[in-house]
């Protein structure tokens, strides 16, 4: 019984960081209609970027993953207005082998500028476990924890309640009356690229001193981003969050009761049977399908 | 000219060994032959179904691990070894072609990773039976019972490339008589108006799956192919940088012909052993990258049919006659 509740807590904080990639995903593909292959790309740029800031500039952990977003939504923003501006109007399937391109490109950008040795980030937290009734977890998961929960609430409230949220999803319903009204339809596309870099980047500055960092990390977190966006649905915000969590417990729970070897491939049987089964996702409601 | 031009070709192809003295060179056209029947099969798939499979180097996997398990340790001939290459993968292709050709565009790719991703993981968890990372050595060599004489072993390169060349060779007849029969006008039918081929009586998941059935056979029958010819099998066959590697010759070369896919095979295998002594491996794949972005930007149907465009005589279809 105490097992089981440490593989729910476990489970749950994996989740968080899992919902935190998913909803970057997410919204890529709800608003823009763009399958973002190279979402663990900015992922892994992230978890680099605060390797960067902490090791060479030296700055706080604090400040590492704040420079660390900003760096992953700059690289979105570059992504969007250089390569995906000029293939508007193209067929989803172009601008997706284009994303496979990028992928390709940068995580071999990335062993070039990094090698292949894995790097360990140092954060200020104790690593002596804190202990909640029969359950223990690291301080650090903790505050994984809080910072994600937080930055999936702040895009929450971002697409929900603000100005720039709202021309985002008129901009994405009915392009045309959006510009009549005056939105800048050119920008709303970097800026909601750019957003969804950033918060796969943002996953990445958190998980990376949780685990370890090597150039290829972000296949694993793209295949997870994916599999949470399936779960709920593709483009279903909401969904998205809720899926990250099932897929953290599913995992923790598969690795724990199953064969540790076999953890990732809950990530690929979460995307077959849901696929299969129920295509728009685990909770869609029924006019959304198709 | 066209006819003179192509004769020439052909011979240069068929005597190969004898004036690539370099084995290193003679290794990389068999790679290269290897590749082009990957790139074969994965067009058809991408180029006439228009179904993107990043799954493929699952089917080149399972036709590797089939001939490298059956042959080292049921010790079968390796000639039953490649028919297992052919038929187990096909069976593979025919059961996710059935559970995944229900889907379309992006769900059908995302399918497609997870099944390779969790025969990849196999591979590696199943210790029993495929010996985990460490893999299975010792594939015997090819060989041919010639009656009233000495075998004749293709464990020379020289030896194996005709093989790699036959292979070749039948890969593309198989697809040229599939294309040119009523499947391929109904792949490509399907492919250009998916509602209007439905509407005049073309069952999509039949032809679909058929497809997917053929190119998970020829891509099995690659890895078949690599694995007696490397004569060692490890999970290293399911990276999924072979099914990129397959992406870029397709889409580069010119996807939907049939030319296509061997020109990008040829080209993608001689271009980097060409660069290596500039660059290093990652340099390559940083480039496979920022390249099939190019040909998507400036050449969006790929090699084959820009110069096919470019030039009136290239582009008679020409066959010796």
């Amino acid at each position: 019984m105490d097992q089981l509740l440490q593989h729910l807590l476990n489970g749950l904080l994996l989740g968080a960081t899992y919902s935190l990639l998913g909803i970057g995903l997410t919204l890529v593909f709800g608003l823009m209609n763009v399958v973002n292959f190279a979402h663990g790309e900015f992922y892994t740029l992230g978890a680099y970027a605060a390797f960067a800031a902490l090791t060479l500039a030296s700055v706080g952990f604090f400040l590492a993953i704040p420079l660390a977003i900003a760096a992953g939504a700059l690289a979105g923003a570059v992504c969007e207005r250089c390569l995906l501006r000029p293939l508007r109007g193209q067929s989803i399937d172009t601008v997706m082998l284009v994303m496979i391109g990028v992928w390709i490109a940068m995580q071999n950008a990335e062993l070039l500028g990094w090698g292949g040795v894995a790097k360990s980030v140092p954060t200020p937290f104790p690593t002596q476990p804190v202990v909640l009734g029969p359950a223990s977890v690291a301080p650090l998961r903790i505050f994984v924890f809080v910072v994600s929960g937080a930055l999936i609430l702040g895009a929450h409230l971002l697409l929900a309640r603000t100005k720039l949220g709202r021309a985002m999803r008129a901009t994405f319903q009915d392009r045309e009356t959006a510009a009549l009204m005056g939105v800048s339809i050119e920008r709303i596309h970097t800026v909601t690229f750019a957003f969804g870099a950033g918060l796969a980047a943002a996953a990445g500055a958190l998980l990376g001193p949780v685990f370890l960092l090597y150039p290829s990390m972000g296949d694993l977190a793209s295949l997870k981003a994916f599999s949470v966006v399936i779960l709920g649905g593709l483009g279903n915000f909401a969904g998205a969050a809720l899926g990250g969590l099932v897929l953290g417990v599913a995992e923790e729970l598969g690795a724990g009761y199953v064969s540790s070897g076999y953890r990732d491939a809950v990530g690929f049987l979460v995307i077959v049977a849901v696929l299969l089964l129920r295509p728009s996702g685990l909770f869609a409601r029924a006019e959304r399908v198709g | 000219m066209n006819g003179i031009l192509l004769t020439i070709a052909l011979a240069v192809i068929a005597t190969a060994p004898a004036w690539v003295w370099n084995p290193y060179h003679l290794h990389t056209l068999i790679m290269a032959g290897i590749f082009a029947v990957l790139a074969l099969s994965l067009n058809l798939l991408l180029g006439y179904t228009g179904q993107l499979s990043l799954g493929h180097a699952a089917f080149f996997g399972i036709g590797a691990y089939a001939t490298g398990l059956l042959t080292v340790k049921l010790e079968w001939s390796p000639w039953l070894g490649l028919l297992a290459a052919i038929v187990l993968p096909a069976a593979a292709g025919f059961v996710i072609g059935r559970l995944a050709l229900k889907l379309r565009g992006a769900y059908f790719v995302l399918l497609t990773i997870s099944f390779a991703g969790c025969v990849s993981l196999v591979s590696v968890n199943w210790m029993e039976l495929t010996n985990g990372p460490l893999g299975i050595p010792g594939l015997p060599p090819v060989e041919i019972p010639l009656p009233g004489l000495p075998t004749l072993s293709l464990r020379a390169k020289s030896a194996y490339y005709y093989l790699v060349l036959a292979a070749v060779a039948v890969s593309y007849l198989v697809c040229l008589g599939l294309i040119r029969s009523r499947v391929g006008r109904a792949l490509v039918a399907l492919r250009e108006n998916e509602t209007l081929a439905s509407s005049v009586g073309i069952d999509s998941t039949h032809y679909l799956v058929l497809a997917a059935v053929i190119s998970a056979a020829m891509a099995g029958f690659g890895g078949g192919l690599y694995a007696h010819y490397t004569r060692f099998v490890s999970p290293e066959v399911f990276l999924f940088s072979y099914t990129v590697t397959m992406v870029i010759m397709v889409v580069a070369g010119g996807k939907g012909t049939l030319a296509g896919p061997i020109v990008g095979a040829v080209l993608f295998t001689v271009l980097p052993e060409a660069l290596r002594a500039l660059t290093s491996w990652q340099w390559q794949m940083l480039l496979y990258g920022a390249l099939l972005v190019a040909v998507l930007f400036f050449m969006p149907e790929g090699i084959v049919p820009a110069l096919r465009a470019a030039g009136p005589a290239v582009r008679r279809r020409g066959r010796p006659s």
